[in-house]
């Protein structure tokens, strides 16, 4: 058993792609059932599967006529750039706290995300259960639910949400095959690095977009934070170059200094 | 005059009056005629609030209604065989005295010894070794001593050791006891025969004690290590076996045949042999884990943590593990920058990573990124690591700085090597002057002159001992 497995991972090639082909053929964005007949052993070496998400909640005030809960919101897990993330996703479980009435709530399709109304904030545990084609273990995160702005001299307002996002990306490195062939062509992921088969171009095979699925079109989209690198890179970039400078100006100070150590020595001894 | 005097004295006395008034009533008042004034006053003078003792009764004390004395009288227990007759103090009640044994007497507690008759003797317990008379003598102590074999080995006259003694009774009750016992008899509850005397494991386990007790501290510390070790093994062990169980169930597992890289250094036992196995199992499920970025050379570098490797591979949650910047399967890029960090400045010490970290504040970099993404985090781990560097300059130019002020002062000061960066390991090269000048150390340095100050320190450190 172990020398087919062996064998089949060395001979990747070949069968991966088969295997992409068959899958492309099939044309169903959820291919669990095709997987099953493949071994689960194959990983791409070389390669890795990013997927960008967002992760955070959005909470609207009640109003001044509102009685205990006073605030509604939604904690959701989306993909950064609102595609579907169910073709990775199977499951996410988000753990409230204790005094809500069953505090563990489990989503099973996309949209990922949960809507409750209260009072308090507290830290929601989010755990991203994956296919098990994808055969991972579960990723956790924390959340902390705000519902009160930071501001506190502009009155709430039922209009205007408290909105707070955290990005983050996925990585799958050396994804399973089977996921793989699946992620590699569907824009919630972004492939890198160069998997040992040669790549075959999809033949405008991507996942479908069954509506409802992604975030594009939904009722918060409008307060949905934009989450862009540049700022960050900008300001690494010039933090980088100073520093880069600093040093350099360091280690013509230090040469100069040994010279004038020598010197001396060298005068005396 | 009368009146005068009244008019006079009547004030006078109308004072003294209200005062005797004033006395006369505090007198009056004094209602406790069991106990005097002054100790009712403690209470203030008021009748407590509480019903208290009946002052009045507290000058007669119930009189005991039996008639109680003490007698010297002799008494008799059974715990004593000898007919001796004692006397001690007895507390008669209504001139009759307590009855029933001696109080003590219960406390005697008696071995009850084994006595054979000539026959039995004959029939049972003729031995080599054990004369009669020996053996007679030795039945005869265990009854005197209660079985205090210590005593009885003391004082036994051909002198035999504890364990011949004990060995000898026993099998001989034993003996005993099974030709007495009728076929009724349940004797396996008996303790003779639940718990028997095995002589040879006795002297065993007393030689073994012995030498124990004269073992010498260092010894003790040795043996100490070394069961610590081998007990380390084996969890490891159960471990990896456990691990590996769970990898075969989720996935086939690839068992690329590689000779295991390390095996655990303790090799105080011989028997790690059977650690073979589960060792090449973790290598190979460390092997696996060949991400894009290859591993320095974390599999051979971790000493003897067989359970580490294997979590990188199992254990893809968001916290990866803390073995070397080896990335899991599955993280979350954020998560993982952290650890890359940690990893990168924690070897330089808190204080460094502390002041790596002012320095992001002061370019107006946030410690963690806003987004994460590949580039971002790249460069933000790059930042950091440059940080370091020129921290480690800064200090480097501080130092040569100071030597060169205690230069100037005195020109025949000798310098104490400073201090290397920490990021070079051979620190005790520079007191040796067997090294090459060419080591080429801290090479993660780009530019460093570190040729150059090494030279000039082995020059110094030459030059030293060459004067008179």
């Amino acid at each position: 058993m172990s020398q087919a497995v062996v064998g089949k991972k060395y001979g990747i090639e070949q069968t991966e792609v088969s295997a992409i082909q068959r899958m492309q053929r099939v044309k169903i964005a959820r291919l669990v059932d095709d997987n099953d007949k493949k071994p689960m052993v194959g990983r791409v070496k070389g390669v890795e599967v990013t997927i960008p998400i967002v992760y955070g909640s959005i909470s609207f005030w009640l109003g001044k006529k509102a009685a205990e809960s006073t605030h509604k919101w939604t904690t959701y897990v989306r993909s950064a750039t609102n595609e579907d993330l169910s073709v990775l996703v199977k499951k996410v479980v988000f753990q409230l706290h204790p005094s809500f009435e069953k505090p563990t709530r489990t989503i099973e399709a996309a949209p990922f995300e949960l809507s409750e109304s209260g009072w308090g904030e507290f830290e929601i545990g989010i755990t991203i259960y994956f296919h098990p084609d994808v055969g991972e273990k579960p990723l956790e995160l924390f959340h902390h639910l705000k519902l009160y702005a930071d501001d506190e001299s502009i009155p709430q307002t039922t209009k205007k949400p408290v909105v707070v996002e955290s990005y983050d990306e996925i990585v799958l490195s050396e994804p399973m095959e089977a996921s793989f062939g699946r992620l590699r062509n569907h824009p919630v992921a972004r492939v890198t690095g160069n998997p040992s088969s040669p790549l075959v171009l999809p033949a405008g095979e991507s996942s479908l977009d069954r509506k409802g699925r992604d975030t594009k079109d939904h009722a918060l989209v409008q307060w949905f934070m934009k989450h862009s690198e540049a700022e960050d890179l900008n300001l690494l970039t010039t933090a980088r170059q100073q520093v880069w400078a600093a040093a350099a100006k360091l280690k013509k100070e230090l040469g100069s200094l040994e010279n004038e150590v020598l010197r001396i020595k060298a005068t005396t001894h | 005059m009368g009146d005068a005097k009244d008019i006079l004295g009547l004030p006078k006395l109308g004072e003294r009056g209200s005062t005797e008034k004033r006395k006369t009533p505090k007198d009056a008042i004094k209602k406790p005629d069991g106990i005097h004034r002054e100790v009712y006053a403690l209470t203030g003078g008021l009748p407590p609030i509480m019903p208290t003792l009946d002052p009045v009764s507290i000058k007669k004390r119930t009189l005991p209604s039996k008639k109680i004395s003490w007698q010297w009288l002799p008494f008799s227990t059974s715990a004593r065989t000898d007919n001796l007759q004692l006397y001690h103090w007895v507390r008669i009640i209504d001139d009759s005295q307590p009855s029933g044994d001696y109080a003590f007497a219960k406390y005697n507690k008696v071995v009850d010894s084994i006595r054979y008759t000539d026959e039995e003797y004959n029939q049972l317990l003729v031995d080599s070794s054990w004369s009669r008379e020996e053996t007679d003598r030795l039945f005869d102590m265990c009854e005197q001593f209660d079985l205090r074999f210590i005593v009885i080995a003391d004082r036994f006259t051909p002198p035999r050791t504890v364990e011949e003694l004990k060995h000898r009774y026993y099998s001989a009750a034993k003996a005993i006891l099974q030709a007495r016992a009728g076929p009724n008899d349940d004797l396996s509850d008996h303790s003779f025969f639940k718990d028997s005397y095995n002589v040879n494991h006795e002297v065993e386990r007393k030689k073994a004690l012995n030498i124990i007790l004269s073992q010498s501290r260092q010894q003790d510390r040795e043996d100490a290590e070394v069961i610590a070790e081998a007990r380390r093994i084996t969890e490891a062990r159960l471990k990896a076996k456990g691990l590996e169980e769970s990898q075969v169930s989720t996935r086939a597992a690839l068992h690329v045949d590689t000779t295991p890289a390390r095996l655990p250094s303790p090799a105080a036992t011989g028997d790690i042999s059977f650690l073979s196995v589960p060792v090449t199992v973790a290598s190979t499920t460390s092997v696996q884990v060949t991400p894009v970025p290859t591993p320095a050379s974390a599999p051979s570098s971790t000493p003897v943590q067989t359970s580490a490797p294997i979590p990188a591979s199992t254990t893809p949650v968001s916290a990866p593990p803390p073995v070397g910047p080896r990335p899991p399967r599955v993280y979350l890029r954020g998560a993982w920058l952290a650890q890359q960090i940690h990893s990168v400045v924690s070897p330089a010490g808190v204080r460094t990573s502390k002041r790596v970290d002012q320095m992001l504040e002061e370019y107006g970099v946030r410690s963690k990124p806003k987004v994460p993404t590949a580039a971002v985090c790249a460069e933000h781990l790059e930042l950091r690591r440059e940080l370091l560097n020129l921290i480690q300059l800064q200090k480097q130019v501080q130092y040569k700085e100071n030597e060169l002020a205690i230069l100037r002062e005195n020109p025949y000061a000798e310098i104490p090597a400073t201090p290397n960066t920490p990021k070079r390991p051979h620190r005790g090269l520079e007191n040796e002057r067997v090294s090459t000048r060419a080591t080429a150390v801290g090479a993660e340095f780009e530019g460093f002159p570190s040729s150059g100050e090494r030279v000039g320190k082995r020059e110094h450190k030459r030059k030293v001992p060459k004067r008179p």
